[in-house]
């Protein structure tokens, strides 16, 4: 079986005012939601109180909400988590040095109504000094991975390369984030670590696409740049849509199968791959051409350094 | 002849193949339900307590399996959780004090595997349900606590000196000032107190016709205050924590003043915050010599001393007057015995508690002095369905010694058995010290079916994800697709073994990230059979296709998979707990997905196609 009998040959270079057009709206939208209604953030990030229960019956909300009413917690989040039968509870971050007593007094406030048999699934406590942290190492970690990742890719190729790869890969991790905030799905520790697997996935799809325009610059020796890049893009279409399918199946299985706990993660993970496809494909390559690469930058130069002094060949 | 690996490289495969098989199948055999029992130095866990065991569970009928000694105590088995709960109280009876009995899983390896050094995969709070607690020590206190020490110091010293002084104040801005009358009173106080505290920066200074010295802990003394803070800490939840019964708890220090603890199985976490949310201290007494033990225990306490336990459960009586607490304690370190070479510690009082100590010692030259260690924690009780809130107080001898001498604030315990027991003892006698306050800043836990029902779910996702990738590729290209999933299942296979060997920690995270290396680790093979068909199209020999597709596709396979592994690196770098596990398997299953695809694809197709004329290639 084979998607493509042929080497197909598609135009994708000739469509970039209209992918670089459509990108652009989409990053706008992203960056009017994200600055009106920013991320909702997890306890990870925010800190805060969530605590899991399990009850034997399907439980009313209203009368636990009124149960802490009662104990003196008020503004407290109380919904369904999975089934009816068991319940989420967020409290938001209080002050004072007691805040870690702050799920021993909820489940006291629940269990002394006699509801002995409510069982305890989870209790995530974060104080705030904690969430400040996740969110300074969590930025730390992208921006170096990205830093990380540019120097590969320029000593590997060249920096035009390396901008391609970085903005293609930035690209598709504001998308993820931006439609994280757009439905404002819950964005957690776990969400943060997709989005950087993002970033592993997104690359390595684009990178095996600059792997194919570099060998083509060398083999082909004669057609234009636009024409290298169509090429290879073509050449290496079964297999980015091949390994985006592979790929997507899993996080898909994880989406449906893998429990609350990975959803999200999962959830970033799909977006990624889908974005990360699209981007290799139509996005990377046009950014390298707009920054001028040419078959000379991409021929081994003998006795001559990387760096600066290649640009300044004709 | 082409596509042949040479022997030796076949037979590295089967030997990797073999090894990873050996290393993954610990995890397969499962857990037993089991206590741990393990005890203090004192109270020995030999062959007789051993039998005391069996023979108490014989006696009840409640089944169990294997006993066996493990390294740090003792392990007994059994077939359900009921049984295990019901032995539980009945062993803490029969052993009594001195011992604790922990609920533990024990895995169910097969000794042959255990020799060869194979264990499964360690699983993490989010899978085995636990408690995970992030504990922020103090520093400002700590640093507040040792300037306020020196108040008092200072002020006794300069009593002791006779030399006149108007204030002693510890500086909000950091440091402790002495206000004196004239420059000569100032300079002679500096003298004196730089002779006792070395360790000190002096500024001098004047305002009117006041004279002020300013002393400040030196970066070093500072650096040193606060690791003593943490430590201290540590050893006090070490303590603590050993009373909860956890067979494999984990405490340790994070960054420069984080404690994390980590207690696998505890599900009630009320108590566990309260029990880590003790406070410890020493009382230094005499011993009581005038009455007798024996009449002490029989009832009769007289009415000036108190009775006590010492950690080998043996009754000693102490008189009730407290000579010096813990809190006067300023250091405590095990050492070595400057007269004779054995075990020591030596200890440094406050100047206050110096004077009270040398005017007691002087008196009592000969006679034994005695350490007892308090232990105070807020309990929860629930009676009638009220939460009541009690006191409790843990009290225990952990050394008495014979004063040869009178001593003032500075002394040594000495005749201590081994270095190792001068090191518990000293970090005894830190942890009872005044302590940094600590306050905790994150609070993780996972209940037991929550745990479990992670695991299935996880599980699960991991063999439809199998499934559904072996069927398309298969479906997809054909023979060479079934050769990517015999890669694919022997990457598995791979992945747990390295994580079996390593003994890292699997998360929820980390099987998610399985199943993502799944997805990912067949993008190996695709790159390589897409460039065979490549070949094949542009005409060449089915031979030379499958030798330049798997030539030509490593390079690319090399760039694609070292950016996914440095963006991994980054998470696994910053990254905390669960996270962590995440990198941890997408790195290790990058690495392996590499091999596999690379030379164990490349190993089967050889052997299916290599070395013989072809027409086509079923791929």
């Amino acid at each position: 079986m084979e998607i493509f009998k042929k080497v197909s040959n598609f135009d994708f270079m000739g469509l970039r005012k209209f992918t670089f057009i459509s990108s652009l709206v989409l990053l706008l939208v992203i960056a009017g939601s994200l600055a009106t209604r920013g991320l909702n953030f997890g306890v990870d990030f925010t800190g805060g109180t969530i605590i899991e229960l399990g009850y034997q019956q399907p439980v009313v909300l209203e009368e636990v909400r009124q149960r802490l009413g009662q104990a003196g917690f008020h503004g407290v989040v109380v919904q369904h988590f999975g089934s009816s039968r068991d319940v989420l509870i967020r409290l938001a971050p209080s002050t004072g040095q007691t805040q870690a007593e702050v799920s021993t007094r909820v489940l006291e406030s629940l269990k002394q109504s006699g509801q002995n048999s409510i069982e305890l699934r989870r209790i995530e406590f974060v104080g705030p000094q904690v969430g400040d942290e996740l969110v300074e190492q969590g930025g730390l970690a992208l921006l170096l991975a990205f830093i990380g990742v540019f120097i590969y890719v320029m000593l590997r190729f060249e920096w035009r390369f390396a901008v391609g790869a970085v903005a293609a890969t930035a690209h598709d991790i504001i998308v993820t984030i931006g439609i994280f905030s757009i439905f404002q799905i819950e964005f957690d520790l776990t969400v943060l670590a997709a989005v950087l697997a993002v970033l592993g996935y997104s690359l390595n799809d684009t990178v095996v696409v600059f792997d194919r325009i570099r060998e083509n610059f060398r083999k082909m020796r004669k057609g234009t740049t636009i024409e290298i890049m169509n090429v290879s893009i073509n050449q290496t279409l079964s297999r980015t849509i091949m390994t985006s399918v592979t790929t997507l199946m899993v996080v898909t299985v994880l989406f449906f199968f893998g429990g609350e706990t990975v959803r999200g993660l999962s959830l970033a993970m799909i977006i990624g791959v889908v974005f990360g496809t699209y981007s290799s494909i139509f996005f990377a390559s046009p950014i390298v051409l707009m920054l001028g690469v040419d078959r000379a930058n991409l021929i081994p130069v003998p006795v001559k350094k990387e760096g600066e002094g290649a640009d300044l060949r004709p | 002849m082409m596509n042949q690996y040479p022997l030796w490289k076949n037979l590295l495969i089967v030997a990797v193949l073999i090894v990873s098989v050996f290393y993954a199948l610990p995890n397969l055999y499962g857990e037993d339900p089991a206590l741990q029992i393990s005890s203090s130095r004192s109270a020995p866990l030999d062959e007789a307590a051993q039998a005391r065991v069996q023979e108490a569970l014989k006696r009840t009928g409640i089944p169990f399996g294997a006993t066996e000694k493990v390294a740090n105590g003792l392990l007994v088995r059994f077939n359900d959780t009921g049984s295990q709960l019901k032995a539980k109280d009945l062993i803490s009876e029969t052993l009594g004090d001195g011992y604790v009995v922990a609920l533990n899983l024990a895995p169910k390896t097969p000794g042959w595997l255990t020799a060869l050094g194979a264990a499964p995969m360690y699983l993490g709070l989010d899978l085995r349900g636990g408690v995970h607690f992030q504990m922020l020590v103090d520093m400002n206190a700590a640093m507040r606590q040792a300037e306020e020490r020196y108040v008092n110091d200072f002020r006794t010293l300069l009593r002791n000196e006779k030399l006149r002084y108007l204030t002693v104040i510890r500086k909000t801005t950091g440091g402790v000032e002495v206000k004196f009358r004239t420059a000569e009173e100032r300079d002679k106080a500096r003298e004196v107190i730089r002779k006792e505290n070395p360790t000190l920066e002096f500024k001098d200074s004047q305002q009117g016709d006041e004279f002020y010295l300013l002393a400040s802990i030196n970066d070093q003394e500072q650096r040193e205050t606060r690791r003593f803070a943490v430590q201290q800490n540590i050893t006090a939840l070490r303590n603590r924590v050993n009373e909860l019964g956890v067979s494999e708890p984990i405490i340790q220090q994070q960054g420069q003043d984080r404690i994390v603890v980590q207690l696998p199985g505890v599900q009630d976490t009320v108590r566990a915050k309260e029990i880590l949310g003790g406070t410890a201290t020493l009382e230094f007494r005499m011993v009581d010599q005038e009455n007798n033990v024996q009449e002490a225990v029989a009832g009769s306490v007289p009415i000036n001393a108190k009775l006590y336990k010492e950690r080998n459960g043996s009754p000693i009586l102490l008189q009730k007057r407290v000579i010096v607490t813990g809190n006067d304690i300023t250091h405590a370190a095990s050492t070595i015995d400057s007269e004779n070479g054995g075990a020591a510690v030596s200890i440094r009082l406050n100047g206050k508690a110096g004077n009270v100590m040398g005017s007691i010692t002087k008196d009592n030259v000969g006679k034994p002095m005695a350490v007892v260690f308090i232990e105070t924690r807020v309990e929860t009780t629930n009676i009638n369905g009220t939460a009541v809130k009690t006191r409790k107080q843990v009290e225990e001898v952990i050394n008495v010694a014979v004063i040869r001498s009178a001593f003032s604030n500075n002394f040594q315990i000495t005749g201590l058995d081994s270095p190792n027991e001068a090191r518990d003892l000293a970090l005894l006698l830190r942890a009872g010290a005044l302590a940094a306050p600590m306050e905790i800043v994150e609070e993780r836990t996972i209940g037991p079916s929550l745990g479990q029902d992670n695991i299935d779910q996880g599980m699960y996702s991991a063999i439809v994800s199998l499934i559904v990738v072996a069927i398309f590729m298969g479906g997809y290209y054909r023979v060479f697709g079934l050769v990517a999933n015999i890669g694919l299942a022997f990457n598995m296979v791979m992945l747990i073994a390295v994580m079996s060997l390593l003994q890292a920690t699997l998360t929820l995270p980390g099987i998610a990230a399985m199943v993502l290396t799944m997805g990912m680790a067949v993008d190996a093979n695709v790159l390589i059979y897409e460039r065979i068909r490549e070949e094949l199209r542009n005409g060449n020999t089915p031979q030379a296709s499958i030798h330049a597709g798997f030539e030509r596709a490593f390079a690319t396979i090399m760039d694609s998979n070292v950016t996914t592994i440095i963006a991994g690196a980054m998470l696994f770098i910053f990254g905390t707990g669960p996270v962590k596990g995440f990198a941890v398997v997408l790195i290790i299953g990058i690495l392996t997905s590499m091999f596999t695809a690379v030379t164990v694809s490349r190993g089967i197709i050889n052997l299916a196609y290599g070395g013989r004329k072809i027409t086509r290639l079923s791929v």
